[in-house]
């Protein structure tokens, strides 16, 4: 069942009186319940992507389509967990999570219970009345996620969510996100520029490349999970994308010697 | 054990300055006229407490001090919050408020007597000048610096405007708001001082003016430390209150 359709996706940025071709006749459907990651190195425009189906930004040319309907606007049927967090400082935990039901208009007692649900299933329960400063990296990551499945969206869309997490955090936080999804039936895109996290969690590897942003190589991952990063086939499957990989990373870093970056 | 040092020292530089200056005067070197003893500030202080005009004179520039802040800052909110808020109203108001901005409380005096006339009005109106601007460029500043992901994250999460301006753009603006009202208070706080000395009578600013009538130095001094204690008590009740609002901020990088 196709859940999410790109047709032609184009987008132009004016940027010191050049145009850059961030994204540039993108095609790809997404079906549901299905785990794509969108890898690149940076500048490959994978988050211009993510942002164009948030519908934070509006494309050149060319559409997306969620559940037959053209994305014109952000909404919560596609919540996004972003690298930064994003959670509100002046809310408590259970406040930011409370937060999209508060605006969905449901009852307090629906909102309570909810709430009270995803604290425990996150394991945040403990945190509820901390304000986000008082939390570690990893911790807030798990409230951004809490307060997307809160409001129940059909489609997560996560641009470099654990980019900033060390990496046993990162790892369980990942181990956390496929439990999620198994529990959930979430349609998740993930933006990462690591390698190995995308064979980690993916069904599908969406390779990008640098400038002007476009499909560069589309890799079904089939191992079943839990995946081990130390196995033969994630190792031969990470040389191959790590040399698709590498090519865009060394366009981005000639571009940058040339002071284009 | 270090709080402890931190008080000693604290205290020893007040304490053999009081001592130096009771010395200076007890040795007779200058006049009474001039420099009167801390004893005699003292003294005087506790007369004026005792017959009930220091109490009426601490309210009477209080009560200015508040109706003048909460006039100028609730004028100054609303306004700053739009001009944040909406680039068209920022076009249209701008101009004026830089024009208006630079010209000193104490400046507005002689058109705040000619337009109020004496007594209480003209020094609330001084005094809600002193504490409007503070305010309105904090709070536009406050709006304007929103960082943009809160937004995406609540236009993501459902919100309409309304919330957003309301759950998102207000909240987000207090630290900005807060540090603007403390500074609009301070001022509101040294212009009710000025405002006294011309157009009320009583209030601690009228009463070291009328004691430099009577040549009472002692009255005058002790008037000053009270206006200085009351000034510090109020910022210690401001910061009490910002603390305990933006308990979610403090110690927050950005």
């Amino acid at each position: 069942m196709e859940k999410i359709r790109i047709t032609g996706l184009q987008k132009i940025f004016q940027s010191a009186g050049q145009e850059i071709h961030a994204l540039q006749d993108i095609n790809l459907s997404i079906a549901e319940v299905e785990f794509v990651c969108l890898l690149g190195p940076s500048g490959c425009g994978k988050s211009t992507l993510l942002n164009a189906i948030a519908g934070f930004i509006e494309a050149s040319a060319g559409e997306v389509v969620v559940d037959g309907r053209i994305v014109d606007a952000p909404g919560p049927d596609r919540g996004v967990v972003f690298q930064e967090y994003a959670l509100f400082p002046w809310m408590t935990v259970g406040k930011n999570v409370a937060f999209g039901l508060e605006i969905k208009g449901l009852s307090r007692g629906d909102i309570d219970e909810r709430v009270n649900a995803l604290l425990h299933t996150l394991n945040l329960w403990e945190f509820r009345d901390r304000f986000p400063k008082d939390l570690s990296g990893g911790m807030k990551q798990r409230v951004a996620i809490a307060r997307v499945l809160a409001i129940d969206s059909p489609i997560m869309l996560m641009d470099e969510p654990f980019g900033a997490l060390d990496a046993l955090t990162r790892r369980s936080l990942q181990d956390e996100l496929l439990r999620i999804r198994r529990e959930f039936c979430k349609t998740i895109i993930f933006v990462t520029h690591s390698i190995e996290e995308a064979i980690y969690l993916a069904d599908r590897i969406v390779v990008m490349t640098y400038r002007p942003g476009t499909i560069k190589f589309e890799q079904q991952v089939a191992m079943p999970h839990p995946r081990d990063p130390a196995g033969a086939e994630f190792n031969e499957l990470k040389r191959i994308l790590g040399g698709l990989v590498m090519e865009e990373h060394e366009r981005h870093a000639r571009d940058e010697m040339r002071g284009e970056g | 054990m270090f709080q402890v040092r931190a008080i000693v020292r604290g205290t020893a530089v007040p304490l053999l300055t009081l001592l130096l200056w009771e010395g200076i005067c007890r040795a007779g070197l200058v006049s009474a006229i001039i420099l009167p003893a801390p004893s005699a500030v003292v003294l005087r202080w506790i007369e004026w407490l005792l017959s009930g005009e220091l109490l009426v004179d601490t309210l009477g520039s209080l009560t200015r001090v508040s109706l003048g802040f909460l006039l100028g800052a609730g004028l100054a909110l609303p306004l700053g919050l739009f001009m944040g808020a909406s680039p068209k109203v920022y076009d249209y108001f701008n101009p004026l408020v830089q024009v208006l901005r630079p010209i000193p409380p104490i400046a507005w005096i002689p058109m705040s007597i000619l337009w109020f006339g004496l007594g209480n009005p003209p020094a609330i109106f001084l005094i809600a000048i002193g504490a409007f601007f503070p305010v309105l460029m904090n709070t536009i500043a406050g709006v304007r610096n929103v960082d943009g992901i809160y937004l995406r994250a609540a236009r993501n999460l459902g919100a309409g405007s309304s919330v957003i301006f309301r759950r998102v753009i207000l909240p987000a603006a207090t630290p900005y708001i807060f540090a603007g009202m403390r500074i609009g208070i301070g001022t509101a706080f040294i212009v009710v001082i000025v405002s006294e000395m011309i157009a009320v009578n009583n209030g601690l600013g009228y009463r070291i003016l009328e004691a430099r009538e009577y040549m009472w130095s002692d009255k005058i001094i002790a008037g000053m430390i009270t206006i200085g204690l009351l000034g510090l008590a109020i910022d210690i009740g401001m910061n009490a209150i910002n603390n305990h609002l933006l308990r979610w901020h403090r110690g927050m990088d950005s």
